[in-house]
């Protein structure tokens, strides 16, 4: 395939090759990958992308891989679900919910990133893979690792959850905990990457693994029949999802897949981790970084490497941003399990509650077809709302004591 | 040499000391800002710093106790 052309510096621009390198030499800009659009021009098409497989790799023309193997080869092509009972609760016509709660293997939307990147890690020679993490990325690493016989190195704060460190060990890559918190973690492993020849997914090999992203946005133009919806409300960790979603829908449209690009891209992030919404509520164009402290531990980035950019990019589509506290975020949860049937973690509960404000404040209107992005699934982080969700009925193992429970039947209310 | 890329970032009360300069003469290490963002109320720097490595741990110890935050050039890799 071949149609990286590539890597470029965001920042300069000057290009490198496509190895597994990620900071630009001069500015020491991030990087990211260059396509050959006009190569790719020649031989994409709606029909080609609907005739390949049921997953991301249908998209393959336009991801950083050269093929034709491809690891995790389940990941993408979740439901874009016609979300009419939530629609009209909140007052939309049309949304929908892209719901990544049922990726595979493990159930977040990572699988699409940790797919490409461990296809171009495997690309380019390498046999160990790892990351650091404190959940969905480990989880997708480890699984991922497992299924293609590489080696994984898992780094991960001394203090992690017992819950949060058995979905790793089941799929027994190297776990290694690191006795201090996240930013000795995220030191360490920075350090790491320079020193041993591993592909550090989100490290090293970084400009190929966001790019995996994308693949959310290809899959809801393609849901959609080939449109492009006006809204979208996507959740900010890091800010490279919604950079990506931005970049996958222009892609499109620049080849002819869709005609216009009509989307206003908005960010979600929870109060307690919110330096991109609040730069962007403030009209800055720099975030001020925080030390995280919320239920939303999926996006508890404090100092997020695309937050700047997910600021531009929201800015150019003339978007918004706003942020949720973590009651809203769990009733945001709640209300997407109980209009949907759809159990998303805390991350999702961040969208949907964003989403609540969005349309409150005449940001997303009535008619507006709109796209909620639910990235990971809620049995991950039951612990967030164990609390809120009352109790089970309980009753005697006889006839009588349901029926007075519920005031059904002839010992409830008196129906026969 | 070895050398580390950080990133580093002022708080307001210290954007105009020269922190740098202060840096490159109390440890031996030699300094090289690459791309930088400096205004009246905060500031950023994408830095290199080259030397031997317990200077370089040195200096980035230095920096934190002048109250500036030092982060990895790629900013929050834990996700």
């Amino acid at each position: 395939m071949a149609t990286m052309k590539a890597l470029v510096c965001r920042e300069c621009g000057k290009e490198y090759p496509t190895k597994a390198i990620h900071v630009c030499e001069m500015c020491f800009g991030p990087l990211e990958v260059k396509y050959n659009y006009e190569e790719i021009k020649k031989h994409i098409s709606r029909k080609k992308i609907q005739d390949g497989p049921h997953s991301i790799w249908r998209y393959a023309d336009l991801l950083p891989v050269e093929g034709p193997v491809f690891l995790g080869p389940h990941a993408g092509m979740t439901p874009l679900v016609r979300a009419k009972n939530l629609g009209a609760y909140l007052g939309l016509d049309e949304l929908y919910i892209k719901n990544d709660t049922v990726n595979h293997p493990t159930l977040s939307f990572k699988d699409r990133v940790v797919a490409v990147a461990i296809t171009r890690a495997r690309e380019l020679g390498f046999e160990t893979i790892a990351c650091a993490s404190t959940g969905n990325l480990a989880n997708s690493v480890a699984a991922h690792a497992a299924a293609s016989g590489m080696r994984a190195y898992v780094f991960i704060p001394g203090d992690l959850e017992a819950a949060k460190v058995l979905g790793n060990l089941i799929y027994k890559p190297n776990v290694v905990e690191v006795e201090g918190n996240y930013d000795d973690v995220n030191r360490l492993c920075s350090e790491i990457a320079g020193e041993h020849a591993w592909a550090f997914v989100n490290i090293n090999i970084r400009p190929y693994y966001a790019e995996g992203s994308k693949t959310l946005a290809f899959e809801t133009v393609e849901q959609l029949g080939w449109r492009t919806p006006d809204q979208v409300v996507i959740p900010m960790a890091s800010g490279s999802l919604l950079t990506k979603i931005w970049k996958g829908l222009h892609e499109m449209k620049n080849l002819g897949l869709v005609d216009d690009v009509r989307t206003k891209i908005n960010g979600a992030q929870a109060e307690g981790c919110s330096p991109i919404s609040t730069a962007f509520k403030s009209g800055r164009d720099f975030f001020k970084p925080v030390k995280p402290k919320t239920i939303a531990k999926s996006l508890a980035i404090g100092n997020p490497a695309d937050g700047y950019y997910a600021l531009k990019a929201t800015a150019e589509s003339k978007g918004s941003m706003d942020m949720v506290s973590d009651n809203e975020v769990v009733e945001g949860i709640k209300l997407l399990a109980q209009t949907e049937g759809i159990f998303a973690e805390t991350a999702g509960g961040v969208t949907i509650g964003v989403l609540q404000k969005l349309v409150k404040q005449g940001t997303i209107k009535k008619g507006d077809v709109t796209v909620a992005y639910i990235t990971g699934n809620g049995l991950k982080t039951q612990e967030a709302v164990i609390d809120a969700i009352g109790r089970p009925h309980r009753i005697q193992p006889s006839l009588v004591s349901f029926e007075q429970t519920f005031k059904v039947g002839k010992h409830g209310s008196g129906d026969a | 040499m070895p050398n580390m890329k950080v990133h580093i970032r002022f708080p307001e009360d210290k954007i105009k000391e020269p922190v740098i300069y202060q840096i490159g003469h109390e440890y031996k290490v030699v300094t090289n800002v690459r791309r930088a963002d400096v205004r009246e109320t905060t500031g950023w720097m994408d830095l290199e710093l080259t030397g031997d490595s317990t200077e370089i741990e040195r200096a980035i110890a230095g920096l934190r106790k002048k109250g500036v935050i030092v982060d990895p050039i790629e900013l929050n890799v834990v996700e």
